[in-house]
């Protein structure tokens, strides 16, 4: 394929990716505002919708907003996770976002006990999203610290907060009612509530904007950080904008994948791209796209056969790594990331 | 003439080992400088220290006439640092976009202009890998890759190139062609300064010469470097000289 032609098919799929967001941000924003007049009418327009796509395709999926709200969460994952995991892969940090995953699960467990002991009733993610940024900003400080981001703080942080959690959660079993801890540890479509989708929906938006903004400053840190000190970028700070934006990206990815596999969003699809892109441009582009074809793909074979959506997404995002590493041996360009 | 870089009594040390002690030197405009001395003697904390990345224990260093540590002009500075860079062997980068990040320190936030996009052009040019430009850098040779991150330090229309061992790694043929390049953006006014382990390509190519071991031996023109005895003092007895004939 040429040049020109992979360019074009490049910017005609991030077209229809960033269609396919905006109507997903659409049905999440009316779902919110359909209490007020207009709002509820296309909100019912978009069920509609869901019905007549369902009817067609033979499926019972989009007619249920539950359904829809966890696409919509999918989708905006499978955006701002490669995005992000984009530069974190490149960094050699890829497995930052399993260890922020553990804290917010440990954040998750903090929100339980505060729930329980007090009035507060707010929602378990919000404790997950702070419990999240602190532990990033504590990972930045040891990586500091330390003068690099070797494995052994990392495994520290992983495993650390991860006790912590089912400790808090032992010790309150019996006191915790309602909430399924399997859900955060495996994720799951169902259990995604509206003000969960809204969260993905809003740090999705925020995400994107920051890289859409800091793109410059984020890829020569990642290329050469020596070389960005020198010309004076102020690397601790993009450093830790990327380890808080990796914390809001892993609390958003969490409750469709679940703590275990969230670090794969943010890795397989750029593992994938890495291996046959030809700049880094064209590496972010093509991490989105198969990010967002191992959502929908996933989504698909989870659906159809009735699995948790969690571990098919994986599933799926392995199969197109795998696939991008068959063409680019066939290319003859074959280069292995590490 | 202008300083570009002046240090006066700098010590720095790493913990307890003391990596460069009481040295005092100036870098005028349009210098080009070689810094040699033995493996481990200090040489590249010093360049460090000159660019601010490193603060010293002692002394003062001052960057185109600021305290290093208010300098904020980072793009008047080119770094080609020793592995060239950390991420280049690995990362999907372009040398297009290599050289582009030359570019970045004078633009912030905003976006590229067509002006920017015309320097990196220029400066593709001028070290002859145009048509790399849409190559992966890391499927560049090492002569070829060095190119590149000498493209990358004139678009950021640096006045200062600061290049730490920049041929380890690169053959001969290509290394020749590389050092008349920087000769070349010499004459056009850049100073230069350049760590080589190869003592008979400093003098070849540098007109003055920093001769350290932890303590400065030797500082001024080449001549006085090759009649003096800062080599043979600075080197010490056990000390490998590699020299190379042209």
């Amino acid at each position: 394929m040429d040049r020109t032609t992979r360019r074009r098919l490049e910017r005609l799929g991030l077209a229809l990716t960033g269609l396919l967001a905006v109507a997903m941000l659409a049905f999440l924003a009316l779902e919110w505002l359909r209490e007020y007049p207009y709002a509820g009418t296309l909100y019912d327009q978009f069920t509609t919708a869901g019905m007549w796509a369902d009817y067609y395709l033979g499926t019972s999926v989009f007619g249920y907003s539950f359904m829809l709200r966890s696409i919509a969460a999918g989708v905006l994952v499978g955006i701002a996770a490669p995005l992000v995991g984009t530069y974190l892969v490149h960094r050699e940090m890829a497995l930052i976002g399993e260890t922020l995953a553990h804290t917010a699960f440990a954040g998750v467990a903090i929100g339980l006990l505060f729930s329980a002991t007090t009035d507060w009733d707010g929602s378990l993610l919000v404790t997950a999203l702070v419990v999240a940024i602190l532990g990033a900003l504590l990972v930045q400080y040891l990586a500091e610290r330390t003068n690099a981001y070797g494995d052994v703080p990392i495994a520290i942080m992983l495993t650390g907060s991860f006790a912590v959690g089912t400790l808090i959660i032992s010790y309150g079993r019996g006191g915790f009612s309602g909430v399924s801890i399997d859900d955060y540890l495996f994720g799951s479509a169902a259990v995604i509530p509206a003000e969960g989708a809204r969260l993905v929906a809003i740090l999705t938006v925020a995400v994107v904007a920051v890289v859409a903004l800091t793109y410059k400053q984020l890829l020569f840190i990642t290329f050469d950080e020596q070389a960005a000190r020198v010309a004076r970028l102020n690397v601790t700070w993009y450093n830790t904008l990327l380890i808080v934006m990796t914390a809001v990206v892993v609390v958003g990815a969490m409750q469709i994948l679940g703590v275990i596999l969230v670090a794969a969003m943010l890795v397989i699809p750029v593992a994938a791209a890495s291996q046959i892109a030809r700049g880094f441009r064209e590496t972010l582009a093509l991490s989105i796209l198969f990010g967002q074809g191992a959502v929908l793909g996933g989504f698909a074979f989870a659906i159809s056969q009735g699995l948790p959506p969690g571990g098919s997404i994986v599933v799926v995002a392995i199969g197109i790594y795998l696939l991008a590493i068959l063409a680019s041996s066939r290319s003859g360009s074959a280069i292995s990331i590490h | 003439m202008t300083a570009i870089v002046e240090m006066e009594n700098v010590t720095f040390a790493y913990g307890e080992t003391v990596a460069v002690r009481d040295v005092s030197l100036t870098i005028e405009a349009g210098d080009f400088l070689g810094l040699v001395g033995p493996n481990g003697s200090g040489k590249t904390t010093l360049l460090h220290l000159m660019l601010g990345l490193h603060s010293p224990d002692d002394g003062r260093i001052e960057l185109f006439g600021q305290p290093v540590e208010a300098f904020d002009r980072g793009e008047r500075i080119g770094y080609v640092s020793q592995k060239a860079t950390s991420r280049g062997g690995t990362m999907p980068v372009t040398v297009r976009e290599a050289v582009t990040m030359g570019r970045f320190a004078r633009a912030g936030y905003s976006r590229l202009t067509d002006d920017d996009r015309a320097i990196v052009d220029d400066a593709l040019e001028t070290v002859g890998i145009t048509d790399l430009a849409e190559r992966r850098i890391n499927e560049l040779s090492g002569g070829q890759r060095q190119r590149a991150y000498i493209a990358r330090a004139l678009a950021s229309e640096a006045d200062l190139l600061a290049l730490d061992e920049p041929t380890v790694g690169v053959d001969a043929e290509s290394r020749d062609a590389f050092y008349k390049l920087l000769d070349s953006l010499n004459d056009d006014g850049i100073t230069i300064v350049l760590i080589e382990h190869d003592i008979g390509v400093v003098t070849d190519r540098a007109d003055r010469i920093a001769c350290i071991n932890t303590e400065l031996f030797h500082h001024g023109d080449t001549e006085s470097f090759v009649e003096s005895d800062a080599l043979e003092q600075a080197y010490g007895t056990t000390g490998q000289v590699v020299h190379h004939h042209h």
